[in-house]
């Protein structure tokens, strides 16, 4: 038998060729060539250049602050942006008419210097500042708010993200440079707390399709604020140059980078190492990253009250704007007695203390007590705290007796309930487990239904209680203005502004009568009457407060504003001043494995691990070839 | 090239017939084999093409089972007017009656338009584009890298199969292919990243690049982001290039030829690399096309965790929305290039196997 044709039958025809060594001895040296450069390349990059992996208080002289970010930019257009972390940068390229008070949220000025309405109301007029010039040399003037206004009023694109604030609006008119002029249709008592970026007219003219236009391909972005964008790339990071000529005074920080991290453990992982400067959780850290934080050298973790409510709300029965009902609530729900027998079988304090783990305050009033002006807390006899026993007699006049271990209502049917609670959200599974004992003890049942996005089942109206929780401003017309006639859905099951479908006449004349109130002190009082409303009611229970919980490097960051002043947030604040009043350290690190020597340190590791993988492998490559050779010579 | 060595076995047999027939009918055959690879070939691309316009439309409907809002979530906790709302639904063309909303749809994608993003405010094809080249620089390299190593090692314990070396290199194979990525690239963040004990921070912990550099010092700076998430990839990836080629070259070992090709006095070295080798190849190859299409659709959770800018992190950003024009785009793009791998592995492979395809 031909020994030489068995190899060739069975081969397939490409490997069947002839055995030409060297393509393959090239193959594999070009692979191991590459793996040594990948492992080299990988090892130079630290000791020539290492600055950059590390955000460092003073790098060759410009002070940095680096941020690292939880979510994507959606868009850098003022006029288009919906998430926190582009209205945040928004805060920082441009002036608004107004900003809020570090130290308790009033407003003070900011593109304009004064504001006041007329004897009827309806007309705002506004002094703009003649200080403050866009970053290409030119005045800033009303004109510039006029357009933005305008625009805004006129372009459905251009109303996409601040639309909500014009539409009251009849008229806006710029008389003068430094005179800004809106009529309204109807009293509006939030004309200081107008969050719209202003933007610059002899740029922004020229914008052809605003629903389009992202504003992120020509550096740097023309603005007012504190800094100037410089560079942006696409979920990696946002660059912002300090604006050196800025009214208010120039940011002691030269840039601020904010950094893209999609995961959180990473962000904290790049913190602890000095690549970023702070870290902020989304919405906050978690207690065990807080946890691990605390101790660490150059780190200091800083808690404030939070700006977000965390609350039950039950289902008043979902209807329509025409009151047209629909959904499927539980009808037990409609009585006031069982929404607060409910609500007085939930333990808040141990809540806080095993969920939050003390990371949070318990709740009382719809807005939060960091808003000292519109916080309110019911009174003794009022309160609603922890009672089973008057919780049990609650359900007992409200025909629902216990039967056995179930509580039974006239029908003879047991009282079950669910709840709708968020999947991604551990802190509604937590509670839900809670509930379901509490209430259990009640005889009633609980089924907690944990969904990706409970939107749907919730617009339906198909679901008896669910977790909500908002981010309050400092002005509370928006989170008031959910529970009125006027936010429900037009049509069924359809997406409206309302959040539980309530709609109650006391409620919405009191709202109508704040929104009208010019005077701060009688408008805080008839919100409280509302919140006082919203409390007896039962339709919204608010057990937390959960703390805004971050982190910073000491070492990078020497001292930075937090709001309120007083033990406050740093990261989403309403305003610049966390990173326009930040001030950098001397610029002494120990950080692991930043700082100079650090990194000096570590390249000498990695090029000597790199010379001995490149030299072992070469090593490794001559002996076989020499094996191979001899081995082919015999 | 393989298209002639074929006819040319075939020629072989026939070299006992009369001389003055060799060349006419070596041109039968011939013409009759390349009409046939051309048929099978052009009904695997028909082939590809149904299954494209399938995923098409599947994408469509896939996500729309998805129980959400996308206004709603993307408006999430801002204040937002309910004539907002409405305009925004207006402005996405999610207030058209569905059947509408797949026509337009279908009409546009067949044109090479998947929309516009509902987050971004950019067409699909730009945001797909723009992170594209990262997701393939990733995968790429890890890719080359798995399948060099898998294919390495799985020969040289299938060689020595039931020594220590063999039992070590596949339990530990296994073992890394048993972790999860995303919790696999934490741990090495942890340890390699920020440093752990004796070992200081070697590498980012995250991201493509450290921003501001150019030029070569650009190219390092990427090489030294690229370490963590490649290496987590070919930690996780190369036990099934490594199984897939020890168990084919096991089922070559007991083989005639191989035991001929000993007896001609070839070495050990040689009998594996250009005997053994090649034939055990095959299945590894239909593995490597098969892997080679998941190399566009990057790796969600590894892109994630190390904050990389690429399609796979863009698909959880747009699922999470969900953004259903990016999703859908997202999701064809990631089909088309599974099967553009596995037609073109279909189309290949009897170029390597003479017997595929008859």
């Amino acid at each position: 038998m031909d020994t030489k044709d068995q190899p060739k039958r069975a081969h397939a025809p490409l490997f069947s060729r002839s055995p030409r060594r060297a393509p393959r001895r090239t193959l594999r040296v070009l692979l191991a060539a590459g793996a040594a450069a990948f492992t080299l390349t990988a090892g130079l990059a630290t000791p020539l250049n290492p600055a950059p992996q590390e955000a460092k208080a003073a790098d060759g002289g410009k002070k940095v602050l680096t941020v690292a970010l939880a979510q994507s930019v959606d868009s850098l257009s003022p006029f288009l942006a919906q998430r926190l972390v582009s209205t945040s940068i928004h805060r920082m390229m441009y002036e608004y008419l107004t900003n809020y008070d570090p130290k308790d949220n009033h407003a003070v000025p900011g593109f304009a210097t004064e504001w006041k309405p007329s004897a009827d109301k309806l007309t705002w007029t506004y002094t703009i500042r003649s200080d403050s010039k866009w970053s290409d040399g030119k005045q800033a003037t009303a004109a510039d708010a006029a357009f933005t206004f305008n625009k805004m009023m006129t372009d459905e694109g251009a109303a996409t993200s601040n639309g909500s604030f014009v539409t009251n609006f009849k008229k806006v008119t710029a008389p003068s440079a430094t005179k800004l002029v809106i009529e309204l249709k109807k009293p509006q008592a939030t004309m200081a707390a107008l969050d719209v970026p202003i933007v610059p007219e002899h740029i922004w003219k020229n914008v052809k399709d605003f629903s389009k236009f992202n504003n992120d391909k020509t550096f740097p972005i023309v603005g007012n604020g504190p800094f100037v964008l410089t560079d942006y790339k696409v979920d990696q990071y946002v660059k912002l140059k300090a604006n050196k000529n800025f009214w208010r005074g120039a940011p002691k920080f030269d840039e601020v980078v904010f950094k893209s991290y999609k995961d959180q453990d990473a962000a904290v992982a790049a913190l602890r190492k000095g690549e970023v400067s702070f870290v902020a959780g989304s919405p906050a850290l978690t207690p065990a990253q807080a946890a691990s934080l605390k101790g660490e050298s150059n780190i200091k973790v800083n808690e404030g009250p939070g700006r977000r409510f965390f609350a039950l709300a039950t289902n008043p029965g979902a209807q329509t704007r025409d009151r047209k009902k629909f959904g499927n609530g539980n009808k037990a729900l409609l009585d006031q007695k069982v929404r607060q027998a409910l609500f007085l079988s939930i333990d808040r304090k141990t809540i806080v203390d095993k969920v939050f783990q003390g990371h949070a305050v318990e709740g009382e009033g719809y807005i939060p007590p960091r808003f000292g002006d519109y916080f309110w807390k019911p009174s003794g006899s009022q309160a609603l705290g922890y009672d089973p026993d008057k919780a049990g007699k609650l359900l007992d006049e409200a025909g629902y007796k216990m039967k056995g271990s179930e509580r039974v209502g006239k029908d003879g049917k047991p009282l079950n309930l669910r709840i709708l609670c968020h999947a991604t959200d551990p802190n509604d599974k937590a509670i839900g487990k809670y509930l379901k004992e509490w209430w259990g003890k009640l005889g009633i049942g609980l089924k907690v239904d944990c969904l990706d996005d409970v939107s749907v089942p919730w617009y339906a109206g198909e679901y008896d209680l669910a977790f909500d929780g908002w981010s309050v401003n400092p002005d509370p017309d928006f989170v008031l203005g959910i529970h009125t006639c006027a936010a429900l859905p037009v049509k069924a099951k359809e997406s409206a502004q309302t959040d539980n479908f309530i709609c109650d006449k006391t409620y919405d004349d009191l709202y109508k009568k704040q929104l009208a109130e010019y005077d701060p002190a009688k408008r805080a009082d008839i919100v409280k009457q509302m919140e006082s409303w919203l409390y007896d009611s039962g339709y919204m229970n608010v057990i937390a407060y959960p703390n805004a919980v971050e982190a910073y490097r000491t070492d990078q960051i020497k001292s930075i504003q937090t709001m309120p002043t007083a033990a406050g947030n740093i990261y989403g604040q309403d305003g610049y001043w966390s990173w326009w009043s930040a001030v950098p350290a001397d610029g002494t690190s120990d950080a692991k494995g930043s700082g100079g020597d650090g990194s000096g340190s570590t390249g000498v590791i990695i090029g000597i691990v790199a010379a001995v993988v490149v030299l072992g492998g070469g090593g490794l490559l001559l002996a076989r070839r020499r094996r191979t050779s001899a081995d082919d010579r015999e | 090239m393989t298209a002639e060595s074929t006819p040319a076995l075939v020629q072989s047999a026939d070299t006992d017939g009369p001389a003055q027939a060799g060349p006419s009918a070596a041109r039968g055959p011939r013409a009759r084999n390349t009409k046939a690879y051309l048929q099978y070939v052009a009904g695997k691309i028909a082939g590809a093409i149904v299954s494209l316009f399938a995923v098409l439309v599947t994408s469509f409907f896939l996500f729309r089972l998805i129980p959400s809002d996308p206004v709603k979530q993307m408006t999430g906790g801002r204040r937002v007017s309910a004539q907002q709302l409405e305009a925004l639904r207006h402005q996405f063309g999610l207030d058209l009656p569905m059947w509408q909303q797949f026509t337009n749809y279908i009409g546009d994608a067949l044109t090479g338009d998947f929309g516009t993003s509902y987050q971004f405010h950019t067409p699909v094809i730009d945001k797909i584009t723009e992170a594209l080249p990262a997701t393939l620089l990733l995968t790429g390299t890890a890719y080359v890298l798995y399948t060099a190593l898998g294919i390495w090692l799985g020969t040289r314990t299938a060689w020595r199969n039931g020594s220590r070396s063999d039992r070590f290199n596949t339990a530990f194979a296994l073992t890394l292919y048993s972790i999860p990525s995303f919790w696999l690239g934490l741990l090495l963040i942890i340890v390699f990243s920020v440093g752990l004990g004796p070992i200081p921070g070697l590498f980012p912990t995250g991201g493509l690049e450290s921003g501001g550099e150019s030029g070569f010092a650009y190219v390092l700076d990427v090489a030294h982001h690229l370490v963590l998430p490649v290496v987590t990839l070919v930690a996780v990836g190369y036990a099934q290039t490594l199984l897939v080629m020890r168990s084919s070259l096991l089922d070559e070992m007991g083989s005639d030829y191989l035991t001929t090709a000993r007896a001609k006095g070839l070495r050990d070295d040689v009998v594996r690399r250009k005997h053994a080798v090649p034939n055990a190849m095959l299945p590894t190859f239909t593995l490597m096309f098969v892997n080679l299409g998941h190399v566009v659709a990057g790796q969600i959770l590894v892109e994630t965790v190390f904050s990389w800018p690429g399609l796979g992190g863009l698909f959880y950003s747009a699922l999470s929305v969900p953004d259903l024009p990016l999703v859908q785009g997202l999701f064809f793009v990631f089909a088309t290039a599974v099967i553009l791998a596995n037609t073109l592995a279909d189309v290949l492979y009897p170029l390597l196997d003479p017997r595929v395809g008859r």
